[in-house]
């Protein structure tokens, strides 16, 4: 791996820029590892990258059936924040914020992280006070999170409608400062690329058809397109096809696929500053590095596969983002696509262990992955290293659904799920 | 936008009027006092989120009000067949026959 440094930048100049190294080979599969991975998303090459610098396990193979961060880490709408309001979800969302500040440097990838702040709507009373109590509970949990009035929300973002003649007048809002958005494919390529110069396999194009156990029940290794390849540990880390992939090693999961809808408009000059939440009106917006404005809307209300999802979605959403933002009325919106999220009752994560023994799981993110990925796939690499929880992530446990432990942000909603 | 049959009012219309209420034909316990804590995370939370022909609930709400069961490929997003609740489930191979 060329290191990425103004030398060596200088120094390929003299080159035309012609003789820059491979930044991952493509792998093919050997017989054994002693880690697979399923799933090269954000958050499984983010697994072996931690695996390989913390861990000392380099003998992993990351399998993906499509290709590298074409999942919902190319998909979703690079929105990082952490203002979760119960204690186990902010320990867990701040520690990724934590891991985001200076991910670029820790990759030599630059994720273009930009804490432009997070800026979320409040539209009634009953969302003054809800947000007001986030504040509150975020603060107590050292998450960064403060009250802006209208006036302080106008200021924060220009192209704000604060009339109070708007359908739903906006009557103050919550800022996360720290938190803000990143390159989303970057973060993956920084990990594939970290993964890979400490000897980690990338396989893409090559779906993982089941999971194989031996006869004591522990895992035996993965059967997929080019045969089956042999492994000590598995983790999965397949978002929408989770089940898919668990159900093969006789794991049933608390999970339903949703597709999950975004949409950008034609890139035109740097005019909004931060991330905006709305979630009364139902809407996320920013504008990207290139110039689009990035529009999340929301999951359909039936469970699918299809990496595609409804037109009236994208109505509604469009709908409330030019209730909120007038000036935005006339933009045309350049494309929208689908990707399909894995949602649990509880509308938390499931991040650990599983009955079967040597088998790891990192799914059940819903509508909010993306954020988690350092976090998560730090403490995950923790799990499959040591075969135990880590601190951060024990409460995530699949038992929960059993005990009734569970971590209700479906009923807290920090976000309309 | 799907368009959906509604079993009870005979008429193929399009999704914005009904709600979609999850996987069918999933058994309330007879006698719930006595369900182990296994039987009830089975019976609340897992679900068998199939990628193909599902079995689903839907409600027709904004018209007869009334909950139905459907079959629909999750891959396609195709309705294979809808039907009335309590009436049994149809068999797959035959509907998965007959579309093709």
């Amino acid at each position: 791996m060329t290191r990425f440094n103004a030398l060596n930048l200088l120094r390929h100049a003299m080159s035309g820029h012609k003789k820059w190294t491979e930044q991952w080979p493509d792998s093919q599969p050997k017989n054994e590892y002693d880690v697979i991975i399923v799933g090269a998303g954000g958050h499984g090459l983010g697994a072996a990258y931690y695996l390989a610098t913390q861990h000392g396990i380099t003998n992993i193979a990351v399998i993906d059936k499509g290709w590298l961060g074409g999942g919902n880490t190319g998909r979703n709408t690079t929105i990082i924040r952490s203002n979760y309001l119960y204690d186990e979800s902010a320990r867990l969302f701040d520690h990724a914020v934590d891991l985001w500040q200076d991910l670029s440097q820790e990759l030599n990838y630059n994720v273009m992280y930009s804490n432009r702040g997070v800026l979320m709507l409040a539209h009634n009373v009953h969302d003054v006070q809800s947000f007001k109590r986030h504040i509150h509970a975020n603060r107590l949990n050292g998450v960064d999170n403060r009250w802006l009035t209208t006036e302080e929300c106008k200021e924060y973002c220009p192209p704000l409608n604060i009339s109070d003649k708007a359908r739903y007048p906006v009557m103050g809002g919550a800022l996360q400062e720290r938190a803000g958005t990143a390159r989303h494919d970057a973060v993956a390529w920084g990990y594939a690329r970290g993964a890979a110069a400490r000897g980690v396999d990338i396989i893409q194009n090559c779906a993982v058809t089941a999971i194989r156990r031996n006869v004591d029940g522990s895992v035996a290794g993965v059967e997929t397109e080019k045969g089956f390849i042999k492994a000590k540990k598995v983790a999965v880390s397949a978002a929408g096809h989770t089940s898919v992939v668990m159900d093969s090693a006789g794991v049933r999961l608390p999970l339903e696929s949703y597709p999950l809808q975004a949409l950008v408009s034609e890139p035109v000059k740097p005019i909004f500053p931060c991330v905006v939440m709305s979630n009364a009106v139902h809407a996320y917006i920013s504008q990207s590095d290139k110039g689009e404005l990035v529009i999340g809307s929301g999951t359909d209300q039936y469970t699918s596969y299809s990496q595609r999802g409804g037109l009236p979605l994208i109505e509604h959403t469009v709908a409330a983002i030019t209730e909120i933002f007038p000036i935005f009325n006339r933009m045309r919106m350049l494309r929208k696509w689908g990707g399909i999220v894995d949602v649990t009752p509880d509308r938390s994560a499931i991040l650990g262990k599983t009955p079967v023994q040597n088998l790891y799981v990192n799914c059940g993110w819903g509508t909010g992955g993306f954020k988690a990925t350092p976090g998560a796939a730090h403490t995950f690499a923790w799990t499959i290293a040591k075969d135990e929880p880590h601190p951060i992530n024990a409460p995530f446990n699949l038992e929960r659904f059993r005990t009734g432990r569970l971590i209700d942000e479906a009923a807290a909603a920090a976000v309309a799920h | 936008m799907l368009l959906i049959h509604c079993p009870y009012c005979e008429e193929t219309l399009p999704e914005a009027e009904f709600a979609h209420a999850g996987q069918a034909h999933v058994v309330r316990p007879e006698n719930p006092s006595a369900q182990s804590d296994e039987e009830w995370e089975n019976f609340l939370f897992i679900r068998s989120n199939v990628k193909g022909p599902h079995y689903e609930r839907w409600r027709h709400v904004h018209g007869c009000g009334r909950f139905f069961n459907a079959v629909r490929d999750t891959v396609s997003d195709r309705f294979l067949t809808t039907y009335k609740a309590g009436a049994p489930r149809p068999d797959l191979e035959t509907l998965t026959g007959e579309v093709k």
